[in-house]
């Protein structure tokens, strides 16, 4: 817990800014000093702790898995190569059991999302104060006031990042439709089901809502797992320092919802790609 | 909590990500994977001829053991005839020398004791000759009586 003057609320609203750099109309390109200031930048900010955590987790799996893939052998495999094929395998296996078609990029993407969207998800096993608390006392040294330096080190728990995924994924069921059945095809899928030509409008509410439902409920789930685990790292971490007896108990709980938060961070990243692999062999079904 | 360029970022990191693992990740490690199962195919099919030729060698091996068997049989069996043979013409020739050495020691003996009587017949005349001198004190002109003593000497 952060310094005694500091709020409950004052502390949850800490850890739920973003290190957001952007334009104020006085001040030109700074980062944030509060969340008015945050939400003041509008559209043209970035965050940055959860691209660059974002971005450094995906290198780092890029990374171990180039270096494997690399020094690939079909012979007998290392302990490392061991471990990257057993996950290649596992995801190959749930793309050749959901995915009928026939698509080079399905495979990769799948592993992709899984091992990312997992690497991100286990940042929330870091005790919530710590990144936060060290990268504020380092930005002390430059004279920052730690109370105004924000760090969010989930990436998962901020709706941009779920949602530019999701997003990603629903342009390519976009682009795979059409590429698929044509643009009249997908047209008529949008509107002659389920009610055939006579009911097109109805159709088309019914469609429209199941098609821009995908992108929405992938992105969705997975924030609000992350968000709803993260916020009860935090409250739990309210326990803390206020005296023996709830200092144990907050340490305790923590341990249990950490042991059980294990499940969901992967449980989170398996259904987002599984349900990546099931939209993309949606979008490439010719018939309905 | 807000949407901002975050999200298009986001988008442009997760396809760079996603062109890499494409390219340069899945390839290698797949081809991999699907080496080693040809690998195992193979060796598993070179175990399996393996097995076949082996069985096939001890099919073989079998049947050679029993046709040398049989062989070994009929050299014994042969060897046996042979045996016999042998033993039989053997005691042939032996009956046969046998035979002869009999035939030869009876002439032999025949020709002995002819010999013998002959002489024991000389010595008979001989001796009744010269019994008689005595008997007659008188010399007998043997060569005078030679007729007389040689039908003396038959009847005896």
């Amino acid at each position: 817990m952060a310094t005694a003057e500091l709020t409950a609320s004052d502390y949850i609203q800490h850890h739920l800014t973003n290190l957001t750099l952007g334009w104020l109309p006085d001040q030109g390109l700074v980062f944030a000093h509060s969340a008015e200031e945050a939400a003041a930048m509008g559209f043209w900010a970035l965050h940055v702790d959860s691209l660059l955590w974002s971005i450094g987790l995906g290198y780092l799996f890029l990374l171990g898995f180039r270096k494997v893939a690399d020094n690939v052998t079909a012979g007998v495999p290392g302990k490392a190569q061991n471990f990257v094929e057993w996950i290649i395998d596992f995801v190959n296996e749930n793309v050749r059991g959901s995915f009928s078609a026939k698509n080079d990029m399905v495979a990769p993407l799948a592993l992709t999302i899984f091992a990312w969207v997992f690497l991100m998800n286990l940042m929330d096993l870091v005790p919530v104060d710590l990144i936060p608390w060290a990268f504020g006392q380092f930005m002390g040294l430059f004279g920052a006031d730690p109370h105004h330096v924000f760090m969010r080190v989930v990436p998962t728990t901020d709706p941009n990042i779920t949602f530019g995924m999701a997003l990603a994924v629903f342009f390519m069921v976009l682009y795979y439709s059409i590429k698929i059945k044509g643009v009249g095809g997908f047209v008529g899928e949008l509107t002659l089901h389920p009610f055939g030509k006579f009911g097109i409008p109805a159709n088309l509410i019914l469609e429209g809502i199941s098609l821009l439902s995908k992108p929405l409920s992938l992105s969705l789930r997975l924030f609000g797992n992350m968000y709803a685990g993260e916020m009860i790292f935090i409250l739990i971490a309210l326990m803390y320092g206020h005296n023996m007896v709830l200092s144990l108990g907050g340490g305790a709980l923590q341990l249990a919802w950490a042991i059980f938060h294990i499940l969901i961070i992967t449980l989170q990243a398996f259904i987002f790609m599984v349900l990546t692999i099931v939209y993309l062999d949606m979008a490439h079904q010719t018939d309905h | 909590m807000n949407i901002n360029l975050t999200l298009i970022s986001q988008m442009i990191a997760f396809a760079v990500f996603v062109a890499f693992c494409m390219k340069y990740v899945w390839p290698p490690i797949m081809k991999a994977l699907d080496e080693r199962a040809t690998k195992i195919a193979e060796g598993l099919a070179a175990a399996e001829r393996g097995q076949q030729e082996q069985e096939i060698g001890r099919q073989k091996a079998l049947e050679e053991m029993k046709a040398a068997k049989a062989k070994a049989a009929d050299i014994v069996a042969q060897a046996q005839k042979r045996y016999n043979e042998v033993m039989d013409e053997a005691k042939r020739d032996a009956q046969g020398e046998a035979d002869r050495i009999k035939t030869a020691a009876h002439a032999e003996i025949e020709q002995e004791t002819n010999r013998a009587r002959e002489e024991l017949r000389e010595r008979m005349a001989a001796l009744a000759v010269a019994a008689a001198e005595k008997v007659l004190e008188k010399e007998i002109d043997a060569s005078a009586h030679k007729a007389l003593l040689d039908s003396f000497a038959k009847q005896l």
